[in-house]
């Protein structure tokens, strides 16, 4: 980092703006090259942006429109994130989806939908009868005429993925400045001149990857294709105790504006409703409205009215990255030495794998020099697991007799131990605040939103050696 | 590891239930609690009104806590701290679905798994008391909407925050309720350093007593904002302010805090309840309990804020006693088939051969929200401390409550109802319910 006035630091062979699920996604996809890489974001974390709340879905792209890049992409990313989402312990499960009609106009669009899936690629949908339908899903409400599966969508943790891919980047001595807001390039001989809210930065090639912000470092470039119009989402997450009411992600019948509300179990042992799908100004305003939360409510009463009626644990709203455009906005611009990777809407997290190796050919191809590092291609992190659907530490009698940390529960809703909130606090990437742990963790995140466990919590991350210190420098170290 | 009775939950119900379980003789009485102390809540309230019912004296959370604490020890009760109990594996796993399944049965116990730094254990009880309390609602609970900020909490939070790990709290407070939570609420924010800007309620009235509210206004100068409903929380990293909609002409204004405290509006902890399979009453969100405190599963009893959110300390550990003493009984005869509760040394009830009885089920009709517990057991209709308790979503000065079966008047009464405020109701009516007849009402004239 380079103070004003002092001497300027060396070129770095690329510049990744945006520490999203896409940024981590080419840093890490980079990390494994000879390259001086550098990955900057404005928040505190990895993942702070639109990353973190979405519908944490991993989509097939049976839906996406044939021939574009996203729908490219998507498949793609999908079957890269599979794989590595295994390897990393990020939390994934093949609950497959249900796209459900309720009218005879929404069953007469099943054709259509099935046709443009497979132009897409995706050959395993199929129809659902009513009947076979409520065996399946018995608490869904009566008058559904029929549904379509797609069995291969699945549900991923949105935060620890992000997490998977920046730990490996980091490993591999990608340099990570979090806190780090750009704030104009400028063209200098040979590199770009880069100023931000922490000093100046100089790289040979920039990647734009800012997400809501990424209209904005393209203006800077001289861009200009594109305006990011944020679409704000709320969701409303349910008790875990109204896990057991759904089986399959439950999608509506899409229309032109929306793809409507969905229910989905997530990997945390939850259920979501939503998304809301609002235009808003502010790229900020992740706030929660009245009206949104009570349209939520009222759709699902009309989904699953069971639903409806247990305890809600949390609400939120995020923003996805919406342009004009109906696809991704990805160029390369080899005279420019400039990659832009903006308008990635809502299905980032299932392309970003794919994104990052799009990208990467792209800019091989653009003249940036890809040599494999001797020997040391970067093998996927292993995350602490904080999935449902697997073995968490507090059940493993093991794991517990070697380290009694791991059955000393700090979270009781969540069911978190002590042993695993010593560990984020300690890892490469520990989090900056209780956001930063909740993501790492789940703690705080229950039903009793900190009643019973926050005041512990914040004493433990407060303690000596936690979060606290000064974690840029032990990232950078 | 097998024992005769395996309570959730050392506040003071748990307490007091085990307590009584060994003075009447039950040899093997573990207590667990997930917390690293026992006690419950009461070890983070610092004010006085504590054991009125309960222990005939005065005294403050902190040392109701302790006094537990060392009954429990001195009478023989097995306490295990820092132990959760995660589930009933016979359930297949740990989240069932809420109709069918049941905790496993080995030989006429209830199976329980427990973590705990000493590892993960399955333990064999001959019989279950879940006395697992209540907790606040929260912000998200309650769909306020706005930003996600630092500094909202609820009470439960802000009292461990201030009195079991001395955090300072600093900045202007609303507290949202005006109930004996918001005004403890109140009082711990003063301690901790903050400036307390208003309690706020939905309601017409506060829900207090009047000495409480008189004193916010006159020694500490915080007013209650009645007919004001939060509609919104804003601030990015911290709150910056509340948004308060007056229910009168609908208009919102912004109040800058730091600090936005919810509190009261209990929601039982039900989750073990659930997971065993237990059905819920639908007014008290707890497992439906007799008088008897069983639950619908056999060799389960419920007790405490667990089947009445909130009631004081004292009642809960009433609740508890009481329990215990139905507990005792089921496990001396135990050969009384399932679902069923026979007082040792007590004769079925004629017509109900074999001593095979049901509980009649009590309802109540708006503005009651619930009465607890919410079924008459034939062979023992008294309930604990020989009242019920209800709970109101409507204020009335002097309300006639009219409980009939079958048409039948059982007992009328006076009652001064306010939301969130107890109800107590004497029981002695429920000796005369008719085991055979339909379901007990209790309405307000």
């Amino acid at each position: 980092m380079t103070a004003p006035g002092s001497p300027p630091e060396p070129v770095a062979d690329v510049l990744i703006v945006g520490a999203g699920v896409v940024g981590t996604a080419i840093a890490r996809t980079l990390a494994r090259y000879d390259l001086d890489c550098v990955i900057a974001d404005a928040g505190n974390d990895v993942g702070t942006g639109t990353t973190k709340a979405n519908t944490a879905i991993l989509h097939t792209g049976f839906d996406a429109v044939p021939g574009s890049l996203e729908s490219r992409l998507v498949r793609r990313g999908a079957e890269l994130l599979r794989d590595y989402a295994q390897q990393a312990g990020i939390p994934l499960e093949r609950t497959g989806a249900l796209l459900v009609a309720w009218s005879a106009d929404q069953h007469a669009e099943f054709a259509g939908i099935e046709d443009k899936a497979r132009h897409n690629g995706y050959l395993a949908i199929r129809y659902v009868p009513a009947a076979e339908l409520y065996a399946r899903e018995p608490h869904l409400a009566p008058g559904a005429l029929g549904a379509l599966e797609i069995p291969d969508e699945s549900i991923i943790c949105p935060w620890t993925t992000p997490l998977a891919y920046a730990t490996e980047a980091v490993r591999a001595g990608v340099r990570l400045r979090l806190r780090t807001r750009v704030l104009g390039v400028t063209a200098a001989d040979g590199w770009h001149e880069v100023s931000t809210n922490s000093g100046s930065m100089r790289c040979r090639w920039l990647v734009n990857a800012a997400g809501l912000e990424s209209d904005r470092i393209d203006a800077m470039l001289g861009g200009g294709g594109f305006t990011i119009a944020p679409r704000r989402g709320e969701l409303i997450v349910f008790d875990k105790l109204a896990r057991p009411l759904v089986g399959a992600i439950l999608l509506p019948v899409p229309t032109p504006q929306t793809k409507g509300v969905l229910v989905a179990p997530t990997v945390y042992g939850n259920v979501l409703l939503g998304p809301t799908a609002q235009d808003v100004f502010d790229r900020g305003d992740t706030a929660t409205t009245g009206t949104g939360l009570s349209s939520l409510l009222a759709a699902g009463r009309k989904i699953m009215p069971d639903l409806v009626r247990e305890e809600v644990t949390a609400t939120y709203a995020g923003l996805r990255a919406a342009t004009e455009h109906r696809d991704y906005q990805i160029r390369v611009d080899s005279s420019r030495r400039y990659a832009c990777v903006g308008g990635i809407r809502s299905t980032g997290l299932t392309a970003s794998l794919g994104i990052a190796e799009y990208v990467a050919d792209q800019l091989a191809e653009a003249g940036l020099e890809l040599r494999e590092r001797d020997g040391r291609r970067p093998k996927p992190p292993v995350l602490p697991y904080i999935g449902q659907a697997g073995r968490r530490p507090y059940q493993d009698g093991a794991r517990i007799a070697a380290d009694p940390a791991y059955g000393d529960i700090v979270c009781h809703c969540e069911r978190v131990s002590r042993g695993e909130i010593r560990d984020a606090l300690a890892s490469p990437l520990p989090p900056a605040d209780l956001d930063g742990l909740r993501r790492r963790t789940r703690a705080t995140n229950g039903r009793c939103q900190g009643f019973f466990c926050a005041a512990r919590v914040a004493s433990l991350m407060g303690a000596p050696g936690g979060a606290r210190a000064d974690r840029d420098a032990r990232v950078l170290a | 590891m097998n024992v005769d009775v395996l309570v959730a939950g050392a506040g003071p119900a748990g307490l007091a239930a085990a307590i009584e379980l060994r003075k009447l003789g039950v040899a093997d009485v573990v207590v667990v609690d997930r917390e690293h102390q026992a006690g419950g809540i009461p070890r983070h309230c610092a004010h006085s009104g504590y054991g009125i019912r309960d222990l005939h004296r005065l005294m403050t959370g902190p040392a109701y806590a302790q006094h537990y604490r060392g009954a429990a020890s001195a009478a023989g009760v097995t306490l295990r701290t820092g132990t959760t109990l995660t589930g009933w594996p016979a359930t297949g796993c740990e989240l069932a679905t809420d109709a069918g399944a049941a905790p496993a049965r080995q030989a006429g116990t209830i199976t329980a798994t427990l973590t705990s730094p000493a590892g993960v254990e399955n333990v064999h009880a001959g019989a279950v008391l879940l006395a697992t309390g209540c907790r606040e609602r929260p912000r998200a609970a309650r769909l306020v909407p706005g930003s996600r900020p630092a500094g909202v909490m609820t009470t439960g939070e802000l009292q461990q925050r201030v009195y079991l790990h001395g955090q300072r709290l600093a900045g202007r407070a609303v507290i949202v309720g005006a109930e004996h939570v918001s005004f403890s609420a109140m009082l711990t924010l003063l301690h901790a350093g903050a400036e307390v800007t208003a309690l706020v309620t939905d309601q017409p009235w506060h829900q207090s007593f009047a000495a409480f509210r008189l004193a916010a206004r006159l020694r500490w100068r915080v007013p209650v904002w009645t007919g004001t409903a939060v509609a919104g929380i804003a601030g990015r990293d911290g709150v910056s302010a509340v948004l308060l909609r007056d229910d009168r002409d609908g208009s919102v204004r912004s109040v800058p805090c730091e600090l936005v405290v919810f509190t009261g509006d209990w929601i039982p902890d039900h989750e073990l309840a659930r997971l065993a399979g237990a059905a819920l009453d639908p007014g008290t969100r707890g497992p439906a309990v007799d008088t008897t405190l069983s639950t619908s599963v056999p060799g389960m009893f419920a007790a405490g804020n667990l089947i009445h959110a909130a009631e004081t300390a004292d009642v809960a550990a009433l609740s508890g006693r009481h329990a215990a003493a139905h507990v005792a009984a089921y496990l001396a005869g135990q050969a009384a088939p399932a679902g069923q509760v026979a007082l040792a040394g007590q004769a079925a009830p004629a017509g109900q051969a074999g001593g095979r009885c049901v509980p009649v089920p009590v309802m109540v009709a708006g503005p009651l929200r619930w009465i607890s517990p919410n079924a008459i057991s034939p062979v023992s209709p008294q309930p604990p401390g020989g009242r019920f308790v209800l709970r109101s979503a409507a204020f009335a000065g002097r309300a006639r409550l009219q409980v009939r079966q079958d048409g039948r008047l059982l007992t009328s009464a006076h009652a001064r109802l306010v939301p969130g405020r107890s109800i107590r109701l004497d029981g002695r009516w429920a000796r005369h319910v008719d085991p055979a007849g339909g379901a007990v009402q209790v309405a307000v004239l």
